[in-house]
């Protein structure tokens, strides 16, 4: 995991919305420049057709595609894909000041068990993120369906995975002084739902994880249940209220966050390609 | 219907023959799981020859699931009991599986002339 903390610092802290994409058909790292200008091309007239994203402002787009060689799991993965929409107002086309609109990355970490037997002409990216408006999301998305003949779907999180990466990331070790866990749960009220957000410790929740885990490196599905289990009821010793019943929506560590509409947070570089890795996972479960 | 076992003695009286028990298991509730499990120990241990089984709902979202199966098929196996999948806001399967839940019940209760509730139990150890 030697990857250049600078080339992947602009993915921390941003918040980013996960898709599973089935394997894209004759895609290839030689033709990226074609892929910008063609891309361009296709948000342009769109555009002319009609479809509006901020109205009244005449908006000139820029597209990017290039690649992230560092960001890959194993030999076999395929590189990174990165996708970057900007913006030039024509008045400024002079002094060329570019905003970042929209960024949206393909990426396979360790996938290469799932595609053992994926025909040559498909490169398999099975995990999709994107930041960025909703509209620009679903123009970038159907030129790709368009043209390499996948599909996008919108990746959740079952509460079962989010206990998994809570367990998981509470035994990262953190170099400074890590933010506390916090769990989200919603319970589904007559009215309204209601939230309940649960702050620990993270001292305490890794000390926890320390007595609860055998082996380091290793997680069972028995060890996330006991520990999972312990944070309930030391919940319902205080405040009466049995977590185990609400749906665990939303998981915070100083390692990343996740929430089970399918939307992840990294904050520490150092852990991203474990992170990737637990995703392309999820990714291509909900793809096969 | 019972939240969890064992039931308040005060009834035991009044109550009628139990002949079939169904544990509701939520997929979406932890805590619907580990109350069963807990409530299974006050069963005696008759009602596992073939009046003893498991109905799991909420299986329609999986991305809501907070119960993992190997769970289900663990007490599948260390009960020798069927499980039976439900998803109670869908009408259709909602009713078909009252009617299968109701014919299991007319065989335990011995309505069936020629069927007894271990057949369930030769069932479950052919698979």
């Amino acid at each position: 995991e030697n990857t250049d903390p600078q080339r992947i610092a602009f993915l921390l802290r941003k918040q980013w919305t996960l898709y599973s994409v089935t394997p894209l058909y004759r895609f290839s790292n030689a033709h990226l420049k074609n892929y910008s200008r063609l891309l361009s091309a296709f948000i342009a007239a769109e555009r002319q057709k009609g479809w509006a994203v901020e109205v009244g402002v005449e908006l000139d787009i820029k597209v990017a595609v290039s690649s992230l060689p560092d960001l890959k799991g194993s030999d076999q993965d395929h590189a990174a894909i990165l996708v970057e929409l900007f913006s030039r107002s024509p008045a400024s086309q002079k002094t060329s000041e570019e905003k970042l609109i929209w960024s949206g990355w393909f990426c396979c970490v360790c996938g290469d068990d799932f595609f053992e037997n994926v025909p040559e002409d498909f490169t398999c990216l099975p995990l999709f993120l994107t930041n960025g408006a909703e509209s620009y999301t679903a123009i970038v998305g159907s030129w790709f369906q368009k043209t390499f003949d996948c599909c996008f779907h919108r990746l959740a999180i079952s509460p079962l995975n989010l206990s998994w990466m809570a367990a998981m990331w509470t035994g990262c070790k953190v170099d400074k002084t890590a933010s506390a866990m916090e769990l989200i749960f919603s319970v589904p009220g007559l009215l309204q739902p209601l939230d309940i957000s649960y702050a620990i410790h993270p001292e305490d929740a890794k000390a926890l994880w320390d007595t609860v885990q055998k082996t380091p490196g290793e997680i069972t599905q028995e060890e996330v249940d006991i520990f999972m289990d312990c944070l309930y009821s030391h919940f319902h010793r205080h405040f009466k209220i049995r977590l185990s019943a609400a749906k665990l929506v939303k998981v915070s560590t100083a390692i990343a966050s996740a929430h089970c509409d399918g939307i992840i947070k990294f904050l520490q570089s150092q852990y991203l390609i474990g992170v990737l890795k637990l995703l392309t996972e999820l990714a291509i479960s909900q793809i096969q | 219907i019972a939240t969890s076992l064992p039931l308040p003695s005060e009834g035991d009286h009044l109550r009628p023959r139990i002949d079939l028990i169904a544990f509701m298991i939520d997929i979406k509730s932890k805590y619907s799981l580990r109350n069963v499990e807990a409530s299974l120990a006050y069963v005696d241990a008759s009602f596992f020859l073939g009046k003893v089984c498991f109905l799991v709902t909420g299986v329609g979202r999986l991305n809501c699931c907070s119960v993992e199966m190997s769970a289900i098929w663990k007490l599948r196996e260390v009960y020798s009991s069927p499980v039976l999948f439900c998803e109670l806001e869908l009408e259709g399967i909602r009713v078909a599986t009252a009617q299968r839940l109701l014919r299991m019940l007319e065989i335990c209760a011995g309505l069936i002339p020629g069927v007894s509730a271990l057949y369930f139990g030769s069932l479950m150890s052919r698979s």
